[in-house]
């Protein structure tokens, strides 16, 4: 297994009012993968990114970021680190090109103009570089957050929401740069409510609700464990009742007894489906179409949500 | 020491300035020559010479110290309250910056603002009323400490306001009034007695005095009081603000 670069255990994080946001959070990310942190609104999912970076503190536990403490190494663990935040929080009045040479020198690294100019270049943001802030559109102020993140070169990055209001071309583009950074070799770790996003990106997925860490799995695992198939029959001649023959099976019969809708969970074999078209066709059932679904990140997600505590 | 990041703050704040230079500059310079129109041409040339100097000499260290102040706190208060109203604040909070490092930035470029219009205004002032310094060091100093510990003072008050009323609050309120009773415009000795001694306790006229003896060599109070006096209040700022980053006062969560 690879060394994590951050490991958290025991995060506490309890506000003035007695609103306790992270219960005793233990995580660990792994150096170079992208992990997506999901959950709903008000989970603790802002309140962790803050942590790490700086913007909050603590009430109790520990972030280590390659071995060094978040507080008492806090020089070392924040000039790794670049945070893209959820809101739109940027200096309207400031242009784009000295926004993001601030952020460089204020993460104490020398002026590098030739960074700089590849940032903005990557983010097809030079051409905008003497513009003021407040002059572009909503998803060019998130590049150039995500340029001032950049800006001092940090291996680890953390993305809140990266594409919320952004559309979907740049959507596009902006994953393709997160993965061009992951194959430089940057950790990320990002929040979004796209949650195909999350499918298409992660290597990992973490879902945290009301302040605890629900799980913690390898996307892929997670999907095929918790993940669903669904088979749909659109039936030649509608039925009247579900046959007593197929009640072995979960099915539903819908659409007034012109659809049959069997579920499948993913532990079940293949030969399952093979078996069911045979018992249909023995029982003269005919059906003129038929789709197939899988069950997204999404369904899943929306699964432990709901589901009570475990 | 991470002086990189020292140098990005002053810089974006010192281009702050030159992007507002209207607000800035020219607006306290207008007001002041306002100040030097009816104080010192239209009303002064009515009044007796006071201590042998005469009236439209005498407000001129007032003023621009009067200006030094106002823009000092204005200029540090704005400077570190913006952020944390845009949300920008996030970038430095998560920054490998030491509380002493975000503060010799900001209130280094609100106290170098604070010293060129204080110069400006000079200049300004000398085309009215010519005037000689006879201790043109000591006058320096002065300006330079009171750029700096009200340049402090506004960056404590701009950690403290939550919103742009309560910015205004406590120059309007305390300031303000502090100022016009601080010798500007009158010697302290022209007051009745019991005033006089109430005045005594108005800081400000410890600096206005300091300054007007760098220029004048005329003082109601002696010029190292003064000095002690602005040095006991910046100490005072750094505690406070010194205080607020430990705890995380209004900055963090």
């Amino acid at each position: 297994m690879t060394q994590p670069i951050i490991s958290i255990s025991g995060l506490e994080k309890a506000y003035g009012n007695g609103f306790r946001a992270l219960k005793g959070v233990d995580l660990e990310i792994r150096k170079g993968e992208i992990f997506a942190l999901l959950g709903p609104n008000g989970a603790g999912k802002t309140t962790l990114i803050g942590i790490v970076c700086g913007t909050v503190t603590p009430t109790g536990g520990q972030v280590l970021v390659d071995g060094k403490d978040v507080i008492r190494d806090y020089r070392a663990t924040r000039g790794r680190i670049g945070l893209v935040p959820q809101e739109l929080s940027i200096d309207g009045f400031e242009r784009v090109y000295s926004t993001v040479r601030f952020s460089r020198g204020l993460f104490g690294k020398p002026p590098n103009p030739d960074h700089i100019e590849k940032v903005l270049k990557d983010l097809a943001l030079w051409d905008k570089k003497d513009n003021q802030v407040r002059m572009l559109s909503g998803g060019m102020k998130r590049r150039v957050l995500i340029a001032k993140a950049l800006a001092h070169e940090p291996d680890i990055l953390f993305l809140d929401e990266p594409t919320a209001g952004v559309d979907v071309e740049l959507r596009r583009d902006m994953w393709e740069m997160i993965r061009r950074l992951r194959e430089a070799g940057t950790t990320i770790i990002l929040t979004t409510h796209y949650l195909e996003e999350a499918e298409d990106m992660a290597d990992r997925v973490g879902v945290i609700n009301k302040g605890e860490i629900v799980l913690v799995e390898d996307k892929q695992a997670l999907m095929s464990k918790l993940g669903r198939r669904q088979l749909s029959l659109q039936l030649a001649k509608p039925l009247d009742a579900l046959p007593e023959a197929l009640k072995g099976w979960s099915v539903d019969l819908n659409g007034g007894g012109n659809e049959l809708v069997f579920n499948f969970d993913s532990a079940s074999e293949h030969a399952d489906i093979a078996a069911l078209l045979r018992r249909l066709g023995e029982l003269g059932i005919d059906f003129k179409d038929l789709h197939t679904r899988e069950s997204s990140l999404e369904d899943i997600f929306v699964d432990l949500i709901r589901a009570p505590a475990a | 020491m991470n002086v990189y990041a020292i140098r990005a703050i002053y810089r974006q704040e010192m281009y702050r300035m030159w992007r507002t230079v209207l607000g800035s500059i020219f607006t306290p310079v207008i007001t002041t020559s306002l100040y030097f129109v009816v104080f010192g041409a239209a009303i002064g040339s009515r009044m007796q010479p006071i201590d042998g100097v005469h009236y439209a000499n005498f407000i001129v260290p007032g003023l621009i110290m009067m200006q030094l102040l106002t823009q000092g706190i204005f200029n540090a208060s704005f400077g570190i309250h913006m952020p944390k109203f845009n949300g920008t604040i996030y970038e430095v909070l998560s920054a490998p910056v030491s509380p002493i490092e975000i503060l010799v930035g900001y209130v280094g470029a609100a106290a170098t603002k604070a010293v060129i219009l204080g110069l400006i205004i000079m200049g300004v002032a000398w085309a009215f009323v010519p005037f000689h310094i006879l201790h043109p060091f000591v006058m320096l100093a002065f300006l330079v400490v009171t750029a700096l510990t009200f340049s402090l003072f506004g960056f404590a008050i701009g950690i403290w306001a939550d919103g742009f009323d309560k910015l205004q609050v406590i120059p309007t309120m305390i300031v303000m009034p502090l100022t016009f009773l601080g010798g500007t415009f009158y010697s302290i000795n022209m007051l009745p007695g019991f005033w006089r001694t109430v005045a005594l306790f108005n800081p400000i006229v410890y600096l206005v005095n300091g300054f007007r003896w760098s220029f004048y060599g005329i003082a109601d109070v002696t010029p190292l009081i003064s000095l002690a006096f602005t040095g006991g209040f910046m100490l005072i700022c750094l505690a406070v603000i010194y205080w607020m980053f430990r705890t995380g006062y209004k900055l963090k969560v």
